[in-house]
C-alpha cells in the first residue's frame, strides 16, 4: 500500500483549509531495522494510524448562503445525509479492498463500468458533496469574469445558453441526479450533464467543474416541488465562478485549451 | 369477401387511423381530505404529493403517449424506443401513485387496522407473522438509495407473498410479471420530507396507522381466487 502524505484535492482554493485529511497507514510498512523501529517511533506509546474520511467542513457559515438555500436545508443536507455517506463509506472501508485509496481513485474503481460495487454510492456521494458545497459561495451567481466567460461563450455560444442548457438538463432528470458542468477531456470543450442517483462525470474519465445536487432532499424544504426556481437561484445567487475558475486553471494542467489570447502590441 | 378485394390496406388504413382515438388519464380524487391521514402524513405533504407530484406524472404521461401515438402512426421505431423511459417513468409514476392513495386510509375509516382472513393467514405462513411483515418492509424501505417504492406483492404463480423494492418509479411488474401489488410505500423523499426530514425510518413506522389493510386483502382475495 502506497504511503500517501495526502491533503485530499480542494478545488476551491478559497484558502481554506479543509478539514479532510487522510492520515497515513502504516500498517503494510514495515521497515526492519535495528536502531529506529519505523512502525513503532515511539516505544512504549500506544497509537493506531488509519485512513479513514471525515466530513469535511463548507467554506462559509452553514446560513451565508440564505435566502437562496436555508440554514436548515444546508445543516440537514450536510449534517445528516453527507455525513451519513461519510459514516457508511468508513463503515465499508473497514473490510474494504479500497481502504487506502483516495476519493477520487475509488469512485472511478468502484463504479466498475456500470457494475457498480457496494463503495460507490457512499464514496461518490461524499466526493460529490463536498464538490457541490465548493460550487457554491454566499453572493455567487451573477456573471464569470475573464477566461472563464470567454470558454463558456465558446462552448456554448452564450452565457444563456449555457443556463438554459444547464437548468433544462437539470429538470429532465427522472428520480434522484445531479447536473454537471464539466470538461470534456477528448473534446477540449466544456458540455453541461445530467447524471442519476451519485453518478458524477469522474466515472467516465472526465472533469467536473460544476456539481448541482437534484436529490430532493437538496431543495424540498425550501421550494418544495418548484424544481426550477432551485435551479434559478443556484445559477443567478450562488454559484461560485472563483470556485469555476480555480478547477479550470487545474482542468488546464490535464487538458490543452489552447493558445492565451494575448494581444499584440 | 368482396368488399375486401376492392378496398386495399393501404386505403382502407387512413380511414381506420380517424376513428382511433388516443386514451389519456386524468388524476383521480383521493378518497379522503388530505388532513385525513394526520399525523402520520401531514395535510401539506398530501396535497403537494397529490395535486402537483401525480398530476405532473400524469400530465408527463399524457404528452409521452401523444408523443408515441405519433411516433407509432409514422413508424417511427427509433421515436418508439426513444420514449419508453419516459413513458415508464411517468406512466409508472401514475399507476403507483393511484395504489397508493387506496393503500391509506384515515384512522376514523379503518386505516391502521391489521389484516384479517385470508391476507392475515397468508402473512402468517410467508412472514411468520405481521410483525416481521412490518420490520422487513420497513428496513427495505430504510436501506434503499435513492428513490423508489416497496412492495408487499402476490406471487400469483408462486402463490406466495414477497416483499419487493423497486427503484424511481419502476412499477412492481417490473420485478416480475405475476407480481401484484398489494401494498405499496412510497420512499421518495418527497413523500415525507417536509414532515420527516431525513428520518426516512420514523416515516415508515408511522405510515403503519393509517395503512389501508382492507384494499390490500380484497385485492388480494380477488388475485389469488
Amino acid at each position: 500500500m502506497v504511503l500517501q502524505l495526502v491533503m485530499a484535492p480542494n478545488w476551491c482554493g478559497c484558502g481554506v483549509a479543509s478539514a479532510n485529511s487522510t492520515k497515513i497507514s502504516t500498517n503494510a510498512f514495515k521497515m526492519s531495522s535495528n536502531r529506529f523501529n519505523f512502525s513503532k517511533p515511539y516505544p512504549g506509546r500506544a497509537y493506531r494510524v488509519t485512513a479513514y474520511y471525515s466530513l469535511t467542513t463548507p467554506p462559509y457559515e452553514l446560513d451565508a448562503l440564505e435566502p437562496y438555500m436555508s440554514k436548515r436545508t444546508v445543516e440537514i443536507h450536510w449534517g445528516k445525509h453527507h455525513n451519513e455517506h461519510v459514516e457508511r463509506l468508513n463503515k465499508h472501508l473497514k473490510t474494504s479492498a479500497f481502504y487506502g485509496h483516495t476519493l477520487e481513485e475509488m469512485v472511478k474503481a468502484t463504479y466498475n463500468n456500470g457494475s457498480p460495487l457496494v463503495e460507490f454510492n457512499d464514496s461518490s456521494s461524499v466526493w460529490s458533496h463536498d464538490f457541490f458545497w465548493e460550487s457554491m459561495q454566499p453572493n455567487g451567481g451573477s456573471m464569470p469574469k475573464g477566461g472563464v466567460l470567454d470558454q463558456i461563450e465558446k462552448d456554448f455560444g452564450t452565457f444563456t445558453n449555457f443556463k438554459d442548457e444547464f437548468t433544462f438538463a437539470a429538470l429532465s432528470i427522472f428520480g434522484p441526479g445531479w447536473v454537471w458542468l464539466y470538461l470534456k477531456k477528448n473534446e477540449r470543450k466544456l458540455a453541461v450533464a445530467p447524471t442519476q442517483n451519485a453518478i458524477s462525470p469522474l466515472v467516465w474519465g472526465d472533469i467536473p467543474i460544476i456539481g448541482l445536487d437534484m436529490w430532493e432532499h437538496a431543495y424540498y424544504l425550501d421550494y418544495k416541488d418548484d424544481r426550477s426556481a432551485y435551479v434559478n437561484n443556484f445559477l443567478d445567487h450562488l454559484v461560485s465562478w472563483h470556485s469555476v475558475m480555480v478547477r479550470m486553471m487545474r482542468a488546464e494542467a490535464f487538458v490543452n485549451l489552447g493558445e492565451p489570447k494575448i494581444p499584440v502590441a | 369477401m368482396a368488399l375486401r378485394s376492392v378496398v386495399s390496406r393501404k386505403t382502407l388504413a387512413p380511414a381506420l387511423r380517424h376513428y382511433r382515438s388516443l386514451t389519456t388519464f386524468t388524476l383521480p380524487d383521493l378518497p379522503y381530505d388530505y388532513g385525513a391521514l394526520e399525523p402520520a402524513i401531514s395535510g401539506e405533504i398530501m396535497r403537494l404529493h397529490h395535486q402537483k407530484h401525480h398530476q405532473t406524472y400524469v400530465t408527463n404521461y399524457n404528452k409521452a403517449l401523444e408523443q408515441l401515438d405519433a411516433a407509432v402512426s409514422k413508424g417511427d421505431a427509433k421515436g418508439v424506443v426513444q420514449l419508453q423511459s419516459a413513458l415508464k417513468f411517468n406512466g409508472g409514476g401514475h399507476v403507483n401513485h393511484s395504489i397508493f392513495w387506496q393503500n391509506l386510509k384515515p384512522v376514523s375509516e379503518g386505516g391502521g387496522e391489521p389484516p384479517h382472513g385470508a391476507l392475515g393467514w397468508a402473512i402468517d405462513k410467508d412472514f411468520g407473522s405481521l410483525e416481521a411483515l412490518v420490520k422487513k418492509i420497513n428496513s427495505e424501505g430504510a436501506a434503499l438509495q435513492g428513490s423508489g417504492w416497496v412492495w408487499l406483492a402476490l406471487d400469483k404463480e408462486q402463490k406466495i407473498l414477497k416483499v419487493e423494492t423497486t427503484p424511481n418509479q419502476d412499477p412492481l411488474v417490473t420485478k416480475g410479471v405475476s407480481l401484484v401489488p398489494l401494498l405499496g410505500v412510497d420512499v421518495w423523499e418527497h413523500a415525507y420530507y417536509l414532515q420527516y426530514k431525513n428520518v426516512r425510518p420514523d416515516y415508515l413506522t408511522n405510515i403503519w396507522k393509517v395503512i389501508n389493510w382492507k384494499y390490500a386483502s380484497e385485492v388480494y382475495e380477488k388475485e389469488s381466487a
